[in-house]
């Protein structure tokens, strides 16, 4: 990382400016820059980032009725940088990578809990949510005919049309103000309670598309009965709408978690295939649990569609 | 032949003595379950407890009928590995 990288010089510049401490980057995934001065964060969005979705996202999540539930921004102001959105952030404690039994799995649950019982109408306007849409970005990125690309596709193509997951109705009943792209880095402790972070794909959808990864992870038997369970139960307790109160929660989780499960094996045989190295232990895993839903789907679907 | 999700046109292609039909407008893929197999096992991407699929497992209560398959049913796969959990932070 050079010295003299006009983005880094100005990301700090800012940061120093609202923080007055010395500014350090942060690591963070490879698309997005963070650089820390002491109290606060400056983030970097992801290239190619439109501004005007970003700047109402930023104005929703000044909204009281998210205090305590998604981070307040230092600022609701969107900065342009060079051709990166930036904004400004407290800087917050995310959740340990290297510690899987102090995962927050309750906190996370009540927080989605939380935001899923918030009135989208107080505000609008608000774009729809991020989710669906990344399964179809995701899976386009496969570009070769290995099998387990050839496996993924043919997930894709098993599901039904998500297009129609993302016709929304602001005010329809089982749609609702939803976080877009919840795992397990987008909550920080700031500076005791734990809070959701990352507004990039807040907006109004189904919000069983937030539980659909840890259900994909469960699924896939990445995430433990017990754990899931803790999860679950923590959402219902806490009048989660995403799933009904008893009975069978896939009913409503089914899709978004298939869907997940795709979108999520794309990225890691993109990423393999990137790095060139083999499919190891996780890119098995979910290549399974596509297998499984392919097997399941096409099931389903073989009397109609022959 | 027509794509039976977007009526584009379809493509077939042989591999491994598999034949595959894309569409070319969506690009989706017609090949089923068994033919996906066999391919993933010629490509020997598959480890030795991969390869013995087993059949979908009972429906258990709290589980999805497409979920794995659960301790005690089929064996014990590992978990908990550090570099899965890590899997739990990315978008
Ligand atoms: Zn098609």
């Amino acid at each position: 990382m050079s010295h003299s990288d006009p983005l880094l010089d100005e990301l700090r510049r800012i940061a120093v400016q609202y923080g007055g401490a010395p500014a350090e980057v942060l690591p963070t995934r490879p698309d997005v820059i963070i650089v820390r001065a002491g109290p606060v964060v400056v983030k970097a969005h992801a290239p190619g980032a439109e501004r005007e979705p970003l700047v109402e996202r930023m104005r929703a999540t000044a909204h009281p009725s998210l205090r305590g539930i998604v981070l307040e921004p230092v600022t609701e102001e969107v900065m342009v940088v060079g051709d990166r959105l930036v904004t400004v952030w407290p800087a917050g404690t995310p959740v340990d990578h290297l510690n899987p039994d102090a995962a927050p799995w309750e906190a996370a649950a009540r927080l989605l809990a939380r935001m899923h019982a918030v009135p989208a109408g107080a505000l609008l306007p608000l774009r729809a949510a991020g989710g669906p849409a990344k399964v179809a970005s995701m899976v386009a990125r496969l570009d070769g005919d290995s099998a387990a690309e050839l496996v993924v596709r043919r997930a894709f193509t098993c599901l039904p049309d998500l297009d129609a997951e993302l016709v929304w109705e602001p005010f329809s009943e089982s749609f609702s103000l939803t976080h877009g792209d919840w795992h397990m880095g987008q909550m920080v402790r700031a500076p005791d309670e734990w809070i959701l972070i990352d507004v990039d794909d807040l907006g109004v959808g189904d919000p069983a598309w937030d539980l659909a990864r840890p259900a994909a992870w469960f699924a896939a038997g990445l995430l433990e009965p017990e754990v899931w369970n803790r999860f679950l139960d923590a959402y219902r307790a806490e009048g989660g709408c995403a799933v009904p109160r008893d009975g069978d929660p896939w009913e409503r989780l089914n899709l978004p978690a298939q869907a997940t499960t795709v979108q999520l094996t794309a990225g890691l045989v993109v990423t393999a295939k990137r790095e060139g190295r083999p499919m190891g232990e996780a890119e098995q895993t979910m290549i399974d649990a596509c297998l499984r839903i392919i097997r399941l789907r096409s099931a389903c679907q073989s009397v109609s569609t022959q | 032949m027509q794509c039976p999700k977007c009526r584009g046109a379809m493509r077939t292609y042989e591999r491994n003595g598999v034949h595959i039909d894309q569409c070319e407008s969506c690009r989706g893929i017609f090949l089923d379950y068994g033919e996906l197999e066999t391919l993933t096992r010629m490509e020997g991407q598959w480890s030795q407890q991969h390869q013995a699929a087993p059949p979908p497992p009972p429906p258990m209560h709290g589980a999805p009928a497409w979920g794995a398959p659960q301790h005690g049913h089929y064996g014990h796969r590992p978990r908990r590995q550090q570099g899965l959990f890590g899997m739990l932070f990315s978008s």
